[in-house]
C-alpha cells in the first residue's frame, strides 16, 4: 500500500512520466526505423516526436513542447503522409531489405550517436536554475532575436533549399520523368 | 491517508475534479448539440424535426447513443488493424486536452497555462492525423478520398486561423486565455477586429468540416468520408469529437472575440455557455444557407483570399499599435 502511494507523490509521478515519455520516444523511433509499411513508419515517428515533445514538458519548456508537436507532428508528418500518397502502391510486393544498406544506415546512425554522446560527455552543463529563472515565451524570444538571431536566420536557409529542390523534382511535371 | 488527502487537495486533484468534469460535459454537450442541429435544421425547412421522445424531442439524442452503444462492433477483414483501432482513440485525445486550458469562468479552469492558445491550436494537428489515421486503415476508396480531402482542407485553413489568432494576441501580448479575456474589459475584440472574427469563424467552419466546407464527408459522393467502414461505438468516438471541436472552437471564438466570460446580471459561466452556443447556431445557420463548394474553390478561397488578408490585418493590427 505505501510504494502504491509512494508512486502519487510529486517525485514518483515525475519518474513515472519520465519513463513513460521516454518509452514512447523509443518505441516510437524503433517503429519508424523498422516497420515494412510505409504509413506505419510515419505513425511511429509521430509517436517519437510526441515523446520528444513530452521529455521538453518534463523540462519545464511547455513553449517548446507545444511547437514541437505544432510543426513536426502537425506540419512535417502531415507533409511526409502527402509523400506517401506519391509512392508505389502498398500492394505490390515489397523489395527485400538488403543486409548492406542496413549496414550503412546503422553505421551512419552510430557516427551521430557517437558524436552526440561525446558533445553531451565533453560540455560543462550549467543548471538552468543557475543560468536564468525566468523561461518564459518572452525570454525565449528575447533569445531567438538577440543571441541566436544567426542560427535562427540560417535555419531558414534549409526551408529554402527543401523548396529548391521540391521545385526541381516538381519541374519535369507529369509523365515527362 | 493524510498524504492522499494531501495530494488530492492540490494540482492533482484539480487536475481529476476537471477531467471528470469534462468528460460529462463532452457528453452531455454532444447529446444537447445533436438535438440542437436537428431541431436548426427542422425549423430552417419548416418542419418540426424530432417531436416524439420526451418534450420536443429534447431525449431523443439519448435513445439514440443508447442504440449506437448497444450496436455490434463491426471490424471489416481487410483493414489495417492496429492503425483502424487506435484512430478514434487518437481523435478523441485532443479534445480532452484543449478543455485543460479554456476558461469558463474567472476561477473555472483547470489549469491557467501561459500557453494557452498554442496547447489547443497545437493538438488540433492530432485531429487530422488521427482522420488520416481513420481514413488509411479502413482500406476503403471512399475512406482515404475522404481524409486526404480533409488533410488538404485543415492544412489549408489552419494557416490563416494560425495569423488571424495572432491579431487579438498581439493586442494582448500573451498566449494565457484568461489574460485576452481580461484585456477586454472595455469593448470585445469584435468591435476592434471585426474582420479576423469572420476570418476566424470562416476558418473555423472548415477546421471543423462543416457545411459548407463538408467535402470531406459529402453524402453525396464518399458515402461518409474517413468513417464509412466504422461501426457502433467506435463511430460514436469520431461522432462525439466532432461536436466536441465544433464547441472547442466557438469557445476559442467566445475568448477572442466575444468577451469570454463577461457579461452582466447572470454568472460568469451562464454567459460564457450562451455565447457560446450562440456561435455554434451561427456555424449551423451555415449550413442551411450556403450550398457546398467544390474543392478547387475551397483550396482557392484558402490560399488565395484568406491567408492575405489575415497577414492584411495583422500588419495592420501591428501598425496601429505601433502608432498607439
Amino acid at each position: 500500500m505505501n510504494w502504491l502511494i509512494s508512486l502519487i507523490t510529486p517525485v514518483g509521478l515525475a519518474s513515472g512520466a519520465f519513463i513513460m515519455v521516454v518509452a514512447m520516444t523509443l518505441l516510437g523511433a524503433l517503429i519508424a526505423v523498422a516497420a515494412r509499411n510505409i504509413f506505419h513508419n510515419v505513425l511511429g515517428l509521430a509517436l517519437c516526436l510526441i515523446g520528444v515533445a513530452g521529455l521538453f514538458l518534463y523540462l519545464n519548456s511547455p513553449f517548446v513542447a507545444l511547437m514541437e508537436i505544432l510543426i513536426y507532428v502537425g506540419a512535417i508528418c502531415i507533409a511526409i503522409c502527402f509523400a506517401i500518397m506519391l509512392s508505389a502502391p502498398m500492394y505490390l510486393p515489397l523489395p527485400p531489405r538488403h543486409p548492406l544498406k542496413i549496414l550503412g544506415a546503422l553505421a551512419g546512425a552510430g557516427l551521430v550517436f557517437a558524436f552526440l554522446a561525446l558533445l553531451t560527455k565533453k560540455t560543462t552543463w550549467a543548471a538552468a536554475s543557475v543560468r536564468s529563472d525566468d523561461w518564459s515565451i518572452t525570454t525565449i524570444g528575447h533569445y531567438l532575436l538577440t543571441d541566436y538571431v544567426l542560427i535562427f536566420e540560417v535555419i531558414s536557409l534549409l526551408l529554402v533549399v527543401a523548396m529548391l529542390g521540391a521545385v526541381v523534382t516538381a519541374r519535369g511535371g507529369r509523365g515527362s520523368s | 491517508m493524510d498524504n492522499l488527502v494531501r495530494i488530492l487537495g492540490t494540482d492533482l486533484g484539480r487536475m481529476l475534479a476537471g477531467l471528470i468534469g469534462v468528460i460529462a460535459l463532452v457528453s452531455v454537450n454532444a447529446l444537447f448539440l445533436i438535438w440542437m442541429e436537428r431541431k436548426v435544421a427542422a425549423h430552417m425547412q419548416l418542419r418540426p424535426g424530432p417531436m416524439e421522445v420526451g418534450w420536443h424531442g429534447a431525449i431523443q439524442t439519448i435513445a439514440d447513443a443508447l442504440k449506437l452503444m448497444g450496436k455490434e462492433l463491426i471490424t471489416p477483414a481487410e483493414v489495417d488493424r492496429s492503425v483502424y483501432l487506435l484512430a478514434p482513440i487518437v481523435v478523441f485525445l485532443p479534445v480532452l486536452l484543449s478543455f485543460l486550458v479554456i476558461p469558463f469562468s474567472q476561477t473555472l479552469v483547470i489549469r491557467d497555462m501561459n500557453v494557452g492558445v498554442l496547447l489547443i491550436l497545437a493538438f488540433a494537428a492530432l485531429t487530422v492525423l488521427a482522420i488520416l489515421m481513420a481514413g488509411w486503415a479502413s482500406n476503403n476508396k471512399y475512406a482515404v478520398f475522404g481524409s486526404i480531402r480533409s488533410v488538404a482542407q485543415n492544412v489549408a485553413y489552419e494557416i490563416p486561423l494560425l495569423i488571424t489568432v495572432m491579431s487579438p494576441i498581439l493586442m494582448v501580448g500573451s498566449y494565457r486565455l484568461t489574460d485576452i479575456v481580461a484585456a477586454q474589459e472595455k469593448f470585445w475584440f469584435i468591435v476592434s477586429q471585426p474582420l479576423a472574427f469572420i476570418l476566424y469563424i470562416t476558418c473555423a467552419t472548415a477546421e471543423t468540416n462543416r457545411a459548407p466546407f463538408d467535402l470531406p464527408e459529402a453524402e453525396s459522393e464518399l458515402v461518409a468520408g474517413f468513417h464509412t467502414e466504422y461501426s457502433g461505438m467506435r463511430f460514436g468516438l469520431f461522432f462525439l469529437a466532432e461536436y466536441t471541436n465544433m464547441f472547442i472552437v466557438a469557445a476559442l471564438a467566445t475568448i477572442f472575440f466575444l468577451g469570454g466570460w463577461r457579461g452582466p446580471v447572470l454568472p460568469g459561466w451562464v454567459w460564457f455557455l450562451l455565447k457560446v452556443y450562440a456561435i455554434i447556431f451561427l456555424i449551423m445557420w451555415f449550413r442551411w444557407t450556403f450550398p457546398r463548394v467544390r474543392f478547387d474553390q475551397l483550396i482557392t478561397f484558402a490560399w488565395k483570399i484568406l491567408i492575405p488578408l489575415a497577414f492584411a490585418n495583422l500588419l495592420l493590427t501591428a501598425l496601429v499599435m505601433k502608432l498607439m
